[in-house]
C-alpha cells in the first residue's frame, strides 16, 4: 500500500512538471506561429521584394563561422571561466565559484529567450528595445536580419550575441567569489543583465543605439566586441559589488592563495582558443573582417602575456606562470574593442600596454585602495578594456576596416572615425558614461538585493566554505 | 625495542628506505608532514601579492626496532639522508614498551 502511495507520489511529481512544460511549450509555439504564418499576399510581395533586391540570401560559411564562434565563446565561459575561476580561489570555494558561471548559461539563456534579445536588439529608443518585439523569440527564425547580419538567420545572431550576455555577468562572480550568499547572487545577476547589459548592448551595437556608429547614433563609438559592453561594464561593476560586499574575511592578513594554478592555467588557454570566436565571430561573417579581428586577438594575447611577465619579473625578481596567463586574459580583454578596427602591430601594440597597466592595476592599485576584487576583474577587464577603447580612439585604421571611413554621418556629411582625437574623445565618453551606469546601477541593485535576501554569508559560513555551505558538497573528497 | 622517527627531505624518501632496507628492516610508515626549524619558511607570490609560507613539507618515517637493530638504523638514516645544507631534518629515538602483531597475536621483537 505504501509503496503504492509513494508510486503515484514519484509519478506526481514527475508528471505535473512536464505537463506543465508541454503546455507551456504549445502556447509559445502557437504564439509563435501565429506570428509568423504570413498570408499569400505577403508572401508574394515578399517574395517579389526579393527578387528585386540584391540583398544575398544565406551565406552558408559566413553561418558556418557564426554558429562555430557561439560554440566558441561558450566554451569561455564553461570550461574556460569555470576553471581560469575556479583555479584561483581555496579549496573549499571551488565548487560555488564554478556554480556562479554555470549558473548563468542557464538564467541567461532564459531571460534572453523571454525578452533579453528583445531589449538588446529589437527596435526601441536610443537606449533599449521594445521587450516585447522579439518576446519568446517570436519571429526570429531562418530569416536574416538585414540590419545586423544579412547573409546569416537572425537565429544563429540571436544566439551568438546570447553568448556575450552569459559571460558578461559570469565575469562579475570573480569579485564576488568565496563570500556571497547564493541566493544574493542569482537574485542580482538577473537583475544586472535586465537593467544594465541588455541596455548597454542596445546602445552600442543596436540599430539607433546611442553609441552605434554604424547604425544610426548619435555618438559614433568604435568597440567591435564589447569593451564597454562586456568588459568595462562588468569590471567596473566588479569594483562596486567588492566594495559593497566587503573584503573576505581575514583578507589581506589571511593568506588566501589559489589552490590550483594548473587549472586555472587550463581556463586561460581556454579563454584564448573561445577568445578567437568572440572577436573573430563578431565580424559576423567569414570574411576579411573576420581574419583580421582573429589576427589582432592573437598578436594582443601574445604581447601582454610577455609585457605582464616581464614587468613582474623587473618588479618582483621573477616571471610566475600565473602572471604570463593573466597577461594573456588582459590582452584579450584590452584588445576586445579594437579587433577589426586595428592592424596587427597596432594590436601588439595594445597588448603590451595591457600587460604593463593590468600588472600594476592588480598590485599597486588594489593595493593602494584596499579593496578585495578577490580575482581582480576590475584590474584585468576594467582597466584593459579601458585601455584597450582609448588606445582604439588613436589607433582605428580605415585601412583595416574602410567601414570606418564614411559610414557615419553628422548632419549629412560623413565623419571619418579613424584614430585621431575626435575619436579619441568619442572613446572617453563611452567609457566614462559606461563606468558611470554600469557602477551606479550595480550599487543600487546590490543595496536592493541586501535589503530583500542580504549580500554575504555568516561569517562562520564563509569559514566553512561556500561549497559547504551554499551547495551542499565538496570539490575534493578523500 | 626502539622507535625511530626520522624527520627527511621528501626527495631523499627512496635513498633513505634503500638504506634501511639493505640492513634488513622490513617495515615502516612514511607520512608526509609540514614543519619548520631552522630552514624557516619562503615567500610565494600570486599576482603581486605575496604570502609567507611558514611550513614546509618533510616525510617522516616511523620504524619500531628490536633494540640491537637501532643504532644501526640511525646511522643508515643519517648517511642517506644528508645533504649538508640546512634542513636535513631530524632522528629521534625512543623506548617502546611492547608490540602487538595482530594477525597472529604474537608480542615482542617477532613483532616488530
Amino acid at each position: 500500500m505504501n509503496s503504492i502511495r509513494h508510486f503515484a507520489k514519484s509519478v506526481r511529481l514527475l508528471l505535473l512538471p512536464t505537463i506543465a512544460c508541454v503546455l507551456f511549450g504549445l502556447v509559445a509555439t502557437s504564439a509563435h506561429a501565429g506570428a509568423i504564418a504570413p498570408s499569400v499576399e505577403e508572401r508574394l510581395a515578399k517574395l517579389e521584394a526579393a527578387s528585386q533586391s540584391a540583398t544575398p540570401a544565406i551565406n552558408t560559411g559566413d553561418n558556418a563561422w557564426l554558429l562555430a564562434s557561439c560554440a566558441l565563446v561558450l566554451m569561455m565561459t564553461a570550461p574556460g571561466l569555470i576553471l581560469f575561476y575556479g583555479g584561483l580561489v581555496c579549496s573549499k570555494n571551488v565548487l560555488s565559484t564554478m556554480m556562479h558561471s554555470l549558473v548563468l548559461m542557464g538564467l541567461v539563456s532564459m531571460l534572453w529567450m523571454l525578452f533579453g534579445y528583445s531589449m538588446a536588439f529589437a527596435p526601441g529608443n536610443a537606449f533599449v528595445g521594445n521587450p516585447l518585439t522579439y518576446f519568446l523569440l517570436k519571429g526570429v527564425g531562418g530569416e536574416p536580419n538585414a540590419d545586423y547580419s544579412a547573409t546569416v538567420p537572425q537565429e544563429s545572431f540571436m544566439l551568438f550575441q546570447m553568448m556575450f550576455a552569459i559571460i558578461t555577468p559570469a565575469l562579475i562572480s570573480g569579485a564576488v567569489a568565496e563570500r556571497i550568499r547564493f541566493k544574493a547572487y542569482v537574485l542580482f545577476t538577473l537583475l544586472w543583465v535586465t537593467v544594465v547589459y541588455f541596455p548597454l548592448c542596445h546602445m552600442a551595437w543596436g540599430k539607433g543605439g546611442y553609441f552605434n556608429w554604424a547604425l544610426g547614433g548619435k555618438i559614433p563609438v568604435l568597440d567591435f566586441a564589447g569593451g564597454t559592453v562586456v568588459h568595462i561594464s562588468s569590471g567596473v561593476s566588479a569594483l562596486v559589488c567588492a566594495i559593497v560586499l566587503g573584503r573576505r574575511s581575514g583578507y589581506p592578513q589571511e593568506p588566501m592563495m589559489p589552490h590550483n594554478v594548473v587549472l586555472s592555467l587550463i581556463g586561460a588557454g581556454l579563454l584564448w582558443v573561445g577568445w578567437f570566436g568572440f572577436n573573430g565571430g563578431s565580424a559576423l561573417g567569414a570574411g576579411t573582417l573576420a581574419t583580421s579581428a582573429f589576427a589582432a586577438t592573437h598578436f594582443s594575447a601574445a604581447a601582454a602575456a610577455l609585457s605582464w611577465a616581464a614587468t613582474e619579473w623587473l618588479h618582483k625578481g621573477r616571471p610566475s606562470v600565473l602572471g604570463a596567463a593573466s597577461g594573456m586574459v588582459a590582452g584579450l580583454a584590452t584588445v576586445t574593442p579594437a579587433s577589426g578596427f586595428v592592424s596587427v602591430p597596432s594590436a601588439f601594440c595594445i597588448g603590451l600596454a595591457a600587460g604593463v597597466v593590468c600588472y600594476f592595476a592588480v598590485t599597486k592599485l588594489k593595493a593602494r585602495f584596499g579593496y578585495d576584487d578577490s580575482l581582480d576583474v576590475f584590474g584585468v577587464h576594467g582597466i584593459g578594456s579601458m585601455t584597450g577603447m582609448l588606445m582604439l580612439g588613436f589607433l582605428a585604421s580605415a585601412a583595416v576596416n574602410p567601414a570606418i571611413a564614411s559610414t557615419f554621418h553628422a548632419n549629412g556629411v560623413a565623419v571619418s572615425l579613424a584614430g585621431g582625437t575626435a575619436q579619441f574623445f568619442n572613446q572617453a565618453i563611452a567609457v566614462v558614461f559606461t563606468s558611470v551606469f554600469a557602477g551606479g546601477a550595480s550599487f543600487i541593485l546590490l543595496k536592493l538585493v541586501d535589503a530583500v535576501v542580504g549580500l554575504r554569508v555568516h561569517v562562520e559560513d564563509e569559514d566553512a566554505g561556500l561549497d559547504l555551505t551554499q551547495h551542499g558538497e565538496r570539490a575534493y573528497t578523500e | 625495542m626502539k622507535k625511530i622517527e626520522a624527520i627527511i627531505k621528501p626527495f631523499k624518501l627512496n635513498d633513505v628506505k634503500t638504506a634501511l632496507n639493505e640492513i634488513g628492516i622490513q617495515g615502516m610508515t612514511v607520512t608526509e608532514v609540514k614543519g619548520f626549524g631552522r630552514q624557516k619558511g619562503h615567500t610565494e607570490i600570486y599576482r603581486g601579492s605575496e604570502y609567507t609560507v611558514d611550513f614546509l613539507p618533510k616525510i617522516k618515517i616511523e620504524s619500531v626496532l628490536p633494540d640491537n637493530l637501532a643504532a644501526q638504523a640511525v646511522q643508515a638514516i643519517i648517511k642517506a639522508a644528508k645533504t649538508g645544507k640546512i634542513g636535513d631534518g631530524k632522528v629521534f629515538v625512543s623506548t617502546i614498551d611492547d608490540a602487538y602483531r595482530i594477525r597472529t597475536e604474537e608480542h615482542g621483537d617477532s613483532a616488530v
